[in-house]
């Protein structure tokens, strides 16, 4: 059948199983919103408030049900409000497909009204990116955009549509959902599993490569097969359940104690789809000196980028571990357990055991109020890592969180897409840093009626900056404190949504017990010390000798 | 440092050079000769680009464009296994008193004279790059108006191409 480019846009969505997109309208797109009425009952858009709204709506939603999230904007400031999500989807490797209107081919390069060349612009924080120049083109490229985002590592795709191709007519036929590439394991693991064998002091590292090809219960089997502790890079969260006997938690500046150290003392790391990068390793050259790396990625150029390894494994991690774990037999290492065991008391002796609302007690506290499978989204900064270090998870897909890029502003947007693609309640947890950035998504909540809890911790500071101020920078807190006069409760009830304040633990009860009781999106404005810290640290550039486990008066 | 030339054979489309060279920048490598050109089917480019560079960042460097849709080969050519060659265009100042020791010069090294007017003279050379900088270094005792290189084309020796494995 004969249809337009707009049509053939959103059919080719929803034949790609794109059943939920997120986007904004504007001029050079008006005509693929046009189609989107007209396909309303088959597809959904979801309306933010801003493109970047949007745009980490598609990464949240990606990130909670692994399919290609979508989103669409207009050109020029539409197209540009969507690069920092772009990058942040980029970075985290989330499968993403941006649409873009672009003016007319005829009128391209003219600088014409809301032109921008946003190929050029996305080129470095996209797998690929399109220029359509005729809508003969159009579904093949898109079929190409979503095969490129799923396959091998995942990634960012955008697609720019000038207006006369979303016009134009072409013949257009329904094909299946592209397959992606197909996985392959490494060929030859016998050097790593060798490696493995003769290993004292293993330790299994993963990160969000793991999740991306669902070798959650590799992880957890390899551990059991080898008696060696897991960690992971924030990437990692919840990809293994908390409470997992041999999970020592989150590695790195903020990481466990336990996870870290054992880390540094292994004298083999099986590193599972991860990238060490900076904020894992500290200082490369004392990076885990005494230990042999090994590196399973799908992506070789992941490989001595930053860490070197010993065996490096291109091929996809769940295949990988599948053939490794069938190549070895059960052991036991009780010494390396034992001195494990030593770690996590260390651990649990310099947990922060004050009383009233410190950070721990408060997302100690959330934790009673999660189902097993509750997805926490959050923004950037010191909450961020106390949710890596605090809340507990028990279903992977379920921690959404800026990792590579640290997009503060990441946490709204992706908490609708959170919600949408679990069907169920999503807590976001962010700052009044943070939440300045993109609270205009309360809307996106309140139209569509979003179970959301928000639990804003209120420290009126930067609170990660201030900590490294006050650490780095001699107490300099230069354009850190805040000192807003925003009512966080009543800027909810101006969006239409409900709230409440909590000052004590016993306050914060009675908002929890409203807040997951509440229909749609509910805000939590809890109030925390503008001095407390993510601990430990290990400071920039530092190894393990220098991590900072306690701040002294 | 050392030198590395690696040949990309990508699809012949537009932007694909961008996607190539901002690889290079956005890593931080400095290029040394860049060359574009069709190839044998209308399908194809081909870029050769020497840079310098530590052993990592080449593997590094080679990684990361394989990773780019449009590109389809990545091709270290190693020295001894590869002809290369550069081409020269070089302007120099005419006056009576060079005249002849440039034509001594150019002669030697089978310069070709392509311009020729009364205050200047254009002369094309062709051969390794080394070839090139020596016949720039004798130069300088004249007055170089201006050079133009076209940096290192290069491929395999004997019948393997690039599209095979």
């Amino acid at each position: 059948m004969k249809l337009s480019g707009a049509d053939i846009i959103v059919e080719t969505l929803i034949e790609q199983g794109a059943d939920t997109v997120f986007g904004y309208p504007g001029g050079q797109i008006l005509n693929v919103y046009d189609s989107l009425y007209k396909y309303q009952d088959k597809i959904n858009h979801i309306l933010s408030a801003h493109e970047q709204g949007a745009v980490h709506g598609a990464d949240g939603y990606a990130r909670v049900t692994g399919k290609v999230g979508v989103v669409i904007s207009t050109s020029g400031p539409g197209a540009t409000n969507l690069v920092t999500g772009i990058a942040n989807a980029y970075l985290d490797s989330i499968p993403l497909v941006a649409i873009c209107g672009n003016v007319p081919n005829s009128q391209l390069g003219t600088d014409s009204f809301q032109e921008i060349d946003i190929t050029g612009i996305t080129l470095p924080i996209t797998k690929h990116n399109y220029i359509v120049s005729s809508v003969e083109k159009l579904a093949h490229t898109i079929r190409e955009a979503f095969y490129i985002a799923k396959s091998g590592r995942p990634g960012p795709v955008l697609i720019d549509v000038p207006k006369d191709v979303q016009i134009a007519k072409c013949e257009y036929t329904r094909q299946n959902p592209v397959i992606p590439k197909a996985n392959k394991p490494c060929e030859n693991i016998d050097d790593a599993a060798a490696c493995i064998k003769e290993s004292k002091k293993p330790f299994i590292y993963f990160g969000g490569g793991v999740v991306s090809s669902g070798a959650e219960d590799e992880i957890t089997k390899l551990a059991d097969l080898i008696d060696a502790p897991i960690g992971c890079s924030l990437m990692g969260i919840s990809a293994v359940a908390t409470n997992h006997p041999r999970f020592l938690g989150m590695q790195g500046m903020h990481g466990h104690y336990a996870s870290s150290v054992a880390m540094a003392n292994a004298d083999c790391i099986i590193s599972c789809g991860v990238r060490f990068n900076d904020r894992v390793t500290g200082n490369k050259e004392k990076f885990a000196t005494r230990a042999k790396i090994i590196h399973i990625d799908v992506d070789s150029s992941e490989f001595a980028k930053t860490v070197k390894p010993a065996y490096a494994l291109k091929g996809d991690v769940k295949l990988t571990l599948q053939k490794i774990i069938a190549s070895l037999d059960k052991t036991q290492r009780p010494d390396w357990q034992s001195e494990i065991d030593t770690y996590k008391h260390t651990e649990k002796e310099n947990l922060d055991q004050r009383e009233g609302m410190t950070p721990r007690n408060v997302l100690t506290l959330l934790n009673d109020y999660l189902d097993e499978d509750t997805a926490v989204a959050t923004d950037v900064g010191q909450h961020q890592m106390w949710t890596a270090q605090y809340v507990s998870f028990n279903h992977t897909r379920r921690f959404v969180s800026s990792g590579g890029l640290g997009t503060m502003g990441f946490g709204p947007g992706s908490a609708v897409g959170s919600a949408l693609g679990t069907g169920k309640r999503t807590v976001l947890v962010t700052g009044d840093g943070s939440f300045g950035m993109c609270l205009q998504e309360l809307a996106t909540m309140v139209s569509y009626n979003l179970p959301i809890v928000i639990l804003l911790l209120n420290n009126g500071v930067l609170g990660m900056v201030r900590q490294w101020q006050t650490l780095f920078y001699e107490k300099h807190y230069s354009n850190t404190v805040l000192g807003r006069k925003t009512d966080f409760v009543a800027l909810s009830r101006a969006f239409g949504a409900d709230g409440a304040k909590a000052d004590t633990l016993d306050e914060l009860r009675s908002a929890f017990e409203k807040a997951f009781s509440t229909a749609g999106p509910f805000l939590i404005d809890c109030t925390i010390d503008k001095d407390e810290f993510v601990l430990p640290m290990l400071p920039p550039g530092g190894s393990m000798d220098d991590i900072i486990t306690k701040v002294g008066e | 440092m050392p030198k590395f030339t690696i040949a990309v054979l990508v699809k012949n489309e537009f932007g694909v050079l961008n996607r190539v060279t901002s690889m290079f920048r956005r890593r931080q490598f400095n290029i040394n000769s860049l060359t574009v050109s069709e190839t044998e089917t209308e399908e194809f480019s081909r870029i050769t680009v020497t840079y310098e560079g530590e052993a990592d960042f080449n593997h590094q460097i080679k990684n990361q464009l394989r990773k780019l849709p449009d590109v389809c080969k990545v091709k270290e050519l190693e020295a001894d296994e590869s002809v290369r060659c550069e081409l020269m265009l070089i302007k120099v100042k005419n006056t009576s008193d060079t005249r002849e020791d440039i034509r001594t010069a150019a002669d030697a090294f089978k310069a070709e004279t392509i311009d020729y007017t009364h205050d200047s003279v254009i002369m094309r050379i062709a051969g390794d790059s080394k070839r090139i900088d020596a016949f720039i270094t004798l130069m300088r005792e004249f007055t170089i108006l201006e050079i133009c290189r076209t940096g290192i084309v290069s491929l395999e020796r004997g019948s393997v191409t690039i599209s095979e494995n």
